[in-house]
């Protein structure tokens, strides 16, 4: 079968692979096609901070094992895009932070080991909040990353580059991390879709850390099945983690694949989070989850309201664990073992410190380093770190009611379309309350994904979002694979397809 | 309101090694005093009653073999050092003139 090189980069990652797969085209051109989109586009979109430049080298050496007859990994040979919060060995990993610029892992996170063990293709990495700080990509040390269905817009965030990387066609897969929603608000800005696993599903070890109870590595695709596969190549157990689970998952793929066939959400019990679906969610977006809410009532589904009180509070526990654990992880960056040093003679190894952190670190890391060691500070930690660990077990607790009276929850992923670059740079709050969906997740642990569900008035993307119980992240992919080919042909298409074409891209 | 101060900023900038400017301090105070204002709220609703969550999934005393692992060799661990002298990492003085 012959394809056109700009047709590779438009296929769902599941489908190129099968070409790989069967011989119909081979890594080097599959990597080549991805690598061509990159430089025709990423002037414009700047997703990727780096290109990894022995890209088309580690194609090659796959075909050549798929041609001595090797059986390889169903994915070997895609490529693949790698949020820059992962460490990776030969590229650099910097987080997003000016105070890493440069700086080159002496180790592989699990989770890219494992996608280079199956064999699949790093394109680069991409770009990202300053240590997963933000929720627009504005933060990043290195320029904003703009949305490739409006390149005047934010594409979410902390993941934004990654996000906007498979929006815009520059690669299939990719991975993200997701702290608040890092993962799930930028699926919901771009039209694509993102899991944030349960926590300890996925492996947290080479991924530098923002806020450890928290922080959880997930796909970021096109298609749900996409996700599914990237799921299980990259999840289980971890010894190098001691937060990691140690538990057999089914897989995600036959999940996403049953899902998408059956067409169906008979039996399927789904509640409606009543606190999230009001106040601060924009009326087109709400429109848009109404109609969601009615084709799943036709595809059989059981829709009930259910109710977490405790989610109002979300953002505020949010912002001051994160901000906690924050300050204690970046502690790190103390300028001796790597990373900026800043000196001038005669000074103490403390005032390096101080002066290398101050020229390191950008505005917002800053404020929540001082934000969490504010929290975490005598006089204060009962009231407010203390307090927020009890919210936190309260919004366990509505989650557990919650899936007592449902099998899965659905929510608006993000209260609004994606907002216009420098809308809500100044505004810090602004900025934290566009959080509001996503976080609860984060708080209990529990696995989430973001998935679109039409356009807004202003014509960009909307996301929905699926929370299961903790460990089912499973039903994600069942009913997540189902909602996405029911919408679908009522869109004539996955989402993506709609995108405008880019200036950089046309043939 | 918070009655977060200049002085408050500068200390927990001390405790945290980050040398700001007085204009970081500045804008700082007003948007910590903003944003604690913000997230007081959490004291709202937690009881004594109500047990903390540091984590989502309970665990505890996570333990592996104590057997030698795979390790990063010295040339590795200082690849991205900013100073060192093949054996240590080399930094400036530990002690200032006045201790």
């Amino acid at each position: 079968m012959e394809q056109a090189p700009s047709e590779l980069t438009r296929l769902p990652g599941h489908e190129l692979a099968t070409l790989i797969a069967a011989g119909d085209v081979s890594s080097v051109e599959a990597t080549q096609a991805h690598l061509d989109r990159i430089a025709a586009v990423d002037g414009e979109i700047h997703a990727f901070l780096h290109v990894n430049g022995g890209a088309l080298e580690q194609a090659k050496a796959i075909d050549e094992r798929r041609a001595s007859g090797e059986q390889l990994h169903a994915l070997a040979g895609a490529p693949v895009a790698i949020k820059d919060v992962l460490c990776t060995i030969g590229m650099p990993s910097t987080s997003g932070s000016r105070i890493l610029e440069g700086w080159v892992p002496p180790y592989d996170a699990t989770v890219v080991a494992r996608l280079k063990a199956a064999g699949l293709v790093a394109l680069g990495k991409t770009n990202m909040d300053e240590f997963a700080m933000g929720s627009s990509t504005e933060h990043s040390a290195y320029g904003p990353t703009r949305n490739p269905w409006d390149t005047e817009r934010i594409p979410g965030g902390s993941g934004g580059g990654s996000a906007a990387a498979v929006a815009a066609f520059e690669a299939p897969f990719a991975l993200g991390s997701d702290t608040g929603g890092s993962i799930r608000q930028p699926a919901a800005v771009t039209g694509t879709v993102g899991v944030k696993p349960t926590y300890g599903g996925v492996s947290r070890y080479g991924a530098i850390a923002l806020a450890s109870s928290l922080d959880q590595v997930g796909p970021v695709t096109r298609t749900v099945l996409d996700s599914a596969l990237i799921h299980d190549v990259i999840g289980g157990h971890d010894p190098h983690d001691s937060t990691s689970l140690k538990r057999e998952w089914p897989s995600f793929t036959a999940a996403a694949r049953e899902g998408a066939a059956s067409g169906s959400l008979a039996g399927l019990k789904v509640g409606v989070v009543k606190e999230l679906d009001s106040e601060g969610i924009a009326a087109d977006v709400q429109a848009r989850f109404k109609e969601t809410v009615q084709v799943l009532t036709d595809a059989g589904a059981e829709v009930v309201e259910v109710s977490c009180p405790s989610f109002a509070y979300s953002v505020a526990a949010y912002y001051l664990i994160l901000p906690a654990e924050a300050s204690s992880n970046l502690a790190r960056f103390d300028s001796v073992r790597f990373g900026l040093r800043v000196e001038q003679q005669g000074q103490t190894v403390e005032d390096v410190m101080a002066a290398s952190r101050e020229a390191g670190f950008g505005p917002e890391v800053k404020r929540r380093i001082i934000l969490g060691t504010y929290a975490l500070s005598a006089g204060y930690y009962d009231a407010y770190y203390g307090s927020a660990q009890k919210v936190r077990t309260l919004i366990q607790r509505d989650f557990d009611a919650a899936f007592e009276q449902a099998d899965l929850l659905i929510s608006p992923a993000a209260p609004t379309t994606a907002f216009k670059i420098g809308e809500k740079i100044d505004d810090p709050l602004a900025m934290y309350v566009n959080d509001i969906t996503t976080i609860p997740a984060n708080l209990a642990g529990i696995p989430g994904m973001g998935l679109p569900m039409g356009l807004g008035d202003d014509g960009l993307p909307v996301g929905l979002q699926l929370l299961a119980p903790m460990f089912e992240d499973a039903r994600l992919y069942r009913a997540g694979a189902t909602i996405e080919a029911l919408l679908a042909d009522g869109w004539g298409g996955i989402l993506t397809t709609k995108a405008p074409e880019l200036a950089g891209g046309a043939a | 309101m918070s009655e977060i101060t200049r002085e408050d900023v500068q200390h927990l900038a001390g405790l945290a090694r980050i040398a700001l400017t007085d204009d970081e301090v500045t804008s700082l105070t007003a948007e910590l005093s903003q944003i604690v204002d913000a997230i007081a709220t959490v004291r709202e609703v937690a009881g004594d009653d109500i047990p903390a969550t540091s984590h989502p999934v309970p665990m505890a005393n996570v333990l592996r073999e104590d057997v030698v692992g795979e390790t990063l060799t010295h040339e590795q661990a200082f690849a991205g050092a900013p100073s060192h002298d093949g054996e240590r990492f080399r930094v400036t003085a530990i002690l200032g003139e006045e201790q």
